[in-house]
């Protein structure tokens, strides 16, 4: 699978999200969406949620179910989870190894 | 999404589980039932997997069964539990790796995938099962009463973790029921634990049903994290 096609499942996760979230928790739909830190409009609930979303998508996509908030995941001196891009990349290499 | 509430038993090939099963398919709920060997619970609103509940995948997969084909789940009642008699010197270490395998793992991650469906709709009830030998401390059943005491811490943070969520998370203890989890049991024994209860009697079915239509009402919305014992333990 491409990157591109991963990152397109998370921008889907973040449409979902907003469908559920409060005004000030919606995200713009784009890769550079900050989703930690104090330009993230997002709360650590709120994260846990879109990360369950994204493992949602990706389970029923490619019947592969990922835990993205592994130990790599929260041992990295950056965090994967910092914008819609890096998430999608680090679950695009964590698919690349489960297959 | 599935207009009929959903609720999901493990454990439910005999025993309470299936007494439970019985109990909320004849209610009106759509029942998910699930234990390791097949169960020949005929209903029609009545589903069984095969699954050992600490198996991971197993767990993930048949929630996504569930999310795909009623949208939502109502209700968790983690029940399947395997108990050991035995005094500490002589139990195995691999019976005490088995019994945490399946009370503790298997009740975590039944909890962590069904609050995962459950809070899209930000309601979910979660009923776990402990046991009158955590308070009591049962001599012959450290290793049980040690996986119920897990079970137990599990039920008070989760029930802070998912109140956000729309969920509340609760536990029944039961006393001694006449099952097949007991039936080992010498019979002194269970009378001496009787004798320690306020009311010395063996719990029923009904008893226990109880306990869970309680935490199931939805007047019950602020009943979260507690353990609720029967007998008067």
């Amino acid at each position: 699978m491409e990157k591109e096609e991963v990152l397109a499942l998370v921008l889907e996760a973040v449409e979902e999200w907003n469908q559920q979230a409060e005004d000030e928790q919606r995200l713009e739909i784009s890769p550079e969406t900050r989703l930690l830190g104090r330009n993230s409009k997002l709360d650590s609930l709120g994260l846990v949620n879109l990360i369950v979303l994204v493992e949602e998508k990706i389970a029923d996509r490619y019947g592969v179910h990922l835990t993205l908030a592994d130990e790599r995941a929260m041992s990295q001196e950056r965090s994967p989870f910092r914008s819609v891009q890096s998430l999608a990349e680090y679950a695009h290499l964590l698919l690349t190894e489960k297959k | 999404m599935s207009e009929t509430a959903v609720m999901l038993i493990s454990g439910t090939r005999k025993g309470i589980g299936r007494h439970l099963a019985e109990t909320y398919a004849g209610r009106g709920w759509q029942v998910i039932g699930c234990s390791r060997k097949p169960s020949d619970l005929a209903l029609p609103n009545y589903r069984h997997f095969c699954l050992d509940v600490n198996d991971e995948p197993a767990v993930q997969a048949m929630l996504g069964e569930i999310r795909k084909t009623y949208g939502r789940l109502d209700a968790l009642i983690n029940n399947a539990g395997i108990a050991v008699l035995n005094h500490a010197l002589l139990t195995p270490v691999e019976t005490a790796r088995r019994v945490f395998e399946t009370n503790v793992i298997g009740a975590f991650l039944l909890c962590r995938e069904s609050a995962r469906l459950m809070q899209k709709r930000k309601f979910g009830r979660i009923v776990n099962f402990s046991s009158v030998a955590v308070p009591l401390d049962l001599e012959g059943e450290a290793v049980y009463a040690a996986s119920k005491a897990a079970v137990e811490t599990l039920t008070r943070i989760l029930a802070r973790e998912l109140a956000p969520l729309g969920v509340t998370v609760n536990a029944v203890g039961p006393t001694a029921v006449r099952t097949d989890l007991v039936a080992a049991v010498p019979d002194e024994k269970l009378q001496a634990l009787l004798a320690r209860q306020a009311i010395p009697r063996f719990g029923e079915f009904a008893d226990i049903v109880n306990v869970i239509d309680f935490f199931l009402r939805p007047e019950s919305g602020l009943i979260t994290g507690q353990v609720i014992y029967l007998g008067g333990v």
